[in-house]
């Protein structure tokens, strides 16, 4: 194939006292270069998604957030750093980032420990099996809202978990009223409500587990609790990575739960930054200021992910 | 190869396609083919086949306006959710406004003064309209910027057959016994709780959160959220304590007012009493007896509350003429006729037992006279300030610590004050 690029310039067209024009040179990328074209052609789609609702309201976050935006009067003033100077001194920003931290802890916790044990205990081939699981993953594809809608009305002063408390003889505490018990309702029915996809992947993991290993194990005179612990633990330490990261990071976005449970109350007790960042920004109007909570959020949604990310070597089994 | 560039022309059209759809949008408003959009909290049928048949109208006489849209967005989120349109560059041309709400849009001008359109036409009987009503919805130049298209009174419903099952009087013998006031509902309502499990009084839609419905009985003992100028707080007023020390004993001593997360529907017949608007007579089945009174006097005596909605027309609406025009066709005085069969009409000349009796069904016309007309006439609108979401979020939050059995009242009632005082300035 004739590659027009090689050609010699300026002589075959050179005249006396006339400066020679450079031949017009005819671009044909070769066949790998056309594959890359094609490549990127194919990505470009998702390459523009992203650019336009993930980089551009980043980037527009970033803006507002030097901005006071009164959407009412259709002003947008330039205030500087003034959005983060009142991040540093708002009296009300420590509260919420210990009832972030609580509930993000709390439900780290409990949802990676019971998505474990349930994903044990499924673990057995015994009939019947099939119909637990299904009642455990169920949650996780019931509608967010009527779930915890449901939930509200069980933990109601007169609902039905002090209703069963009743029959037993205790005197159940108002769940979403006070301060303690509210926090704990709230994390109980967000990892009843997603403890079934952790499961699912703990139990994929367990399954993976090669058998001969187990058994090696058990020949050398490991017991059942050294078997999970220095066996079975660190051959799905890669799930126990992946799910830590989905959940830490799911648990730093709850919003629905609380606004529907407990509207960040009482008091301020289970206002989370997520549910304190939607409150500045569209019920105060406080778009400038609410920008700066989400740039404070993206930091540490960052940060703790790019920790987990490193650490990873340390314990992940597959990582080092 | 030939694949390849298929697919790559495939893409880039894609590509192309996306981009422009993404860049596109906006453009000059076309003085024909207008499409106008109202955003309602209502989403019953009733309401929104009223609306349209009014539009239907309004579209026949003027052919340039193509569409009228009622948007019904959740209650909850009303107001955010208009305002993140408007931020979002959606703004509707026409918007319902809460009376919290109002001071918010009424002083940043984001409302269109109505007065000149509203005034153009003579059969509109603009001088028709209260002034009280009116009262809330001018601006600092005293133009009318939205129409009071709904005030209606708090009143008190009772459950008759209730009251009777506890052994108790009516409601009427009460009030004729010269027992109708707060002590004596309470005092019922601990009666009922006790013979028949079911609750007391109710302050619909308070939950514990939603604390500006108790305005419905403080505004008996005579206390205020704050001043008249807004300016200072006055929750921590004598009078408001005293009001909170009556509510602190209905829902913590004398179980006449279900306490903090206990729910009970009056219309499913669970409470004797229920403080509510008259619009929810609609949700009255017939499976009790039922009466209608005013407010329980406290004690400065009568009082009345009205809650308000009114209807806006956005300034920075790409229609804002046409959609003014459309707004005083749509409450010209037919309109507001056909619509005072939901929404009690701000106009002198329709606040009568004629028009309300013939399109309230439910109530009687003894009812709407003693009752409903009186509570328009001397209601005090419900609390509003600047920054209500913001005042209200703090006055929420800082209440939280009153609804515990040993609470400190006046204290709770103080820290209020110290939470929104930078906010009232």
């Amino acid at each position: 194939m004739a590659d027009a690029t090689t050609a010699t310039p300026g002589r075959a067209h050179a005249r006396p006292g006339v400066a020679p024009t450079p031949p017009r040179r005819r671009f044909v990328p070769s066949y790998a270069r056309r594959d890359q074209l094609t490549g990127y052609l194919f990505v470009a789609p998702q390459v523009l998604g992203i650019a336009l609702f993930v980089l551009l309201p980043l980037g527009l976050i970033v803006w507002y957030s030097f901005h006071e935006w009164n959407v009412l009067a259709g002003t947008f003033r330039w205030v500087g750093l003034e959005n983060f100077e009142k991040l540093v001194t708002d009296p009300k920003l420590a509260p919420v980032m210990e009832a972030t931290a609580i509930f993000s802890i709390g439900l780290v916790v409990f949802n990676l420990a019971l998505a474990l044990l349930l994903a044990v205990l499924l673990n057995r081939k015994v009939r019947g099996m099939t119909f637990f699981r299904t009642v455990f993953f169920s949650p996780v594809v019931v509608s967010l809202v009527a779930w915890t809608i449901v939930w509200s009305f069980l933990l109601q002063d007169n609902g039905g978990i002090n209703g069963i408390l009743q029959l037993v003889g205790i005197d159940g505490p108002n769940w979403l009223r006070e301060g303690p018990t509210a926090m704990a309702s709230v994390i109980v029915v967000q990892v009843f409500k997603n403890v079934g996809l952790n499961m699912v992947l703990f139990l994929a993991a367990l399954q993976g587990v090669p058998q001969e290993v187990q058994e090696a194990a058990r020949m050398d005179g490991a017991s059942d609790r050294q078997l999970f612990w220095r066996i079975t633990v660190p051959l799905i330490s890669p799930t126990i990575l992946l799910t830590s990261i989905i959940t830490i990071v799911g648990s730093l976005q709850v919003f629905a739960q609380i606004a529907v449970l407990t509207q960040g109350g009482p008091g301020i007790s289970t206002t989370v930054l997520v549910y304190y960042l939607v409150q500045q920004a569209f019920d105060f109007h406080h778009f400038g200021y609410g920008s700066t909570l989400a740039i404070l959020l993206f930091g540490i949604v960052l940060v703790l992910t790019i920790a987990q990310w490193q650490l990873r070597k340390r314990w992940v089994f597959y990582e080092n | 190869m030939r694949s390849a560039k298929a697919l790559s022309g495939l893409a880039l059209g894609a590509v192309a396609a996306l981009t422009l759809s993404a860049c596109s949008g906006g453009g000059a408003a076309p003085d024909e083919d207008i499409e106008l959009r109202m955003t309602v909290w209502t989403s019953n049928e009733d309401h929104l086949a009223l609306f349209d048949s009014i539009a239907d109208a309004y579209m026949e006489e003027h052919p340039e306006v193509t569409d009228v849209t009622f948007d019904p967005l959740p209650f909850e989120d009303y107001t955010s959710t208009v305002t993140t349109q408007i931020a979002g560059g959606q703004a509707p041309d026409l918007a319902w406004i809460l009376e919290n709400a109002a001071p918010d849009f009424v002083d940043s001008g984001a409302l269109l003064p109505l007065d000149e359109t509203l005034e153009a036409d003579p059969d509109y009987g603009f001088d028709d309209l209260s002034e009280s009503a009116t009262a809330l919805w001018h601006d600092d130049s005293g133009a009318l910027v939205a129409y009071p298209f709904s005030t209606s009174p708090f009143v008190m419903f009772a459950n008759d057959s209730l009251l009777a099952e506890a052994g108790l009087p009516s409601a009427a013998e009460m009030q004729a016994a010269g027992d109708w006031n707060w002590e004596g509902v309470s005092a019922a309502g601990s009666t009922v709780n006790a013979e028949t499990g079911k609750a007391g009084f109710v302050i619909r839609d308070f939950d514990y959160t939603t604390w500006d419905n108790l305005a419905s009985v403080w505004m008996g003992w005579g206390a205020a959220p704050w001043s008249a100028d807004g300016a200072t707080c006055t929750f921590d007023s004598p009078e408001m304590v005293e009001a909170f020390e009556f509510l602190h004993d209905a829902a913590f001593d004398a179980m006449s007012m279900p306490g903090p997360g206990t729910t009970a529907d009056f219309f499913a017949g669970e409470s004797a009493f229920t403080v509510t608007q008259i619009s929810r007579a609609s949700l009255l089945d017939g499976s009790f007896e039922f009466d209608l009174l005013s407010l329980p006097e406290g004690p400065v005596g009568e009082y009345s509350m009205v809650g308000q909605a009114g209807i806006g027309v956005m300034s920075s609406g790409a229609h804002a003429e046409a959609a003014a025009e459309f707004l005083a066709f749509f409450t010209n005085p037919e309109n507001s006729q056909q619509l005072a069969q939901f929404f009690p009409p701000p106009r002198n000349s329709q606040l009568n037992v004629e028009t309300l009796a013939a399109t309230n069904p439910t109530l009687t016309p003894e009812q709407i006279e003693n009752v409903v007309i009186p509570g328009i006439e001397i209601g005090v609108t419900r609390p509003s300030h600047t920054d209500s979401a913001e005042i209200g979020q703090e006055v929420r939050s800082s209440l939280d610590a009153l609804w515990v059995e040993d609470a400190d009242i006046a204290g709770t009632l103080a820290d209020t004050c110290t939470a929104i005082d930078p906010l009232l300035g």
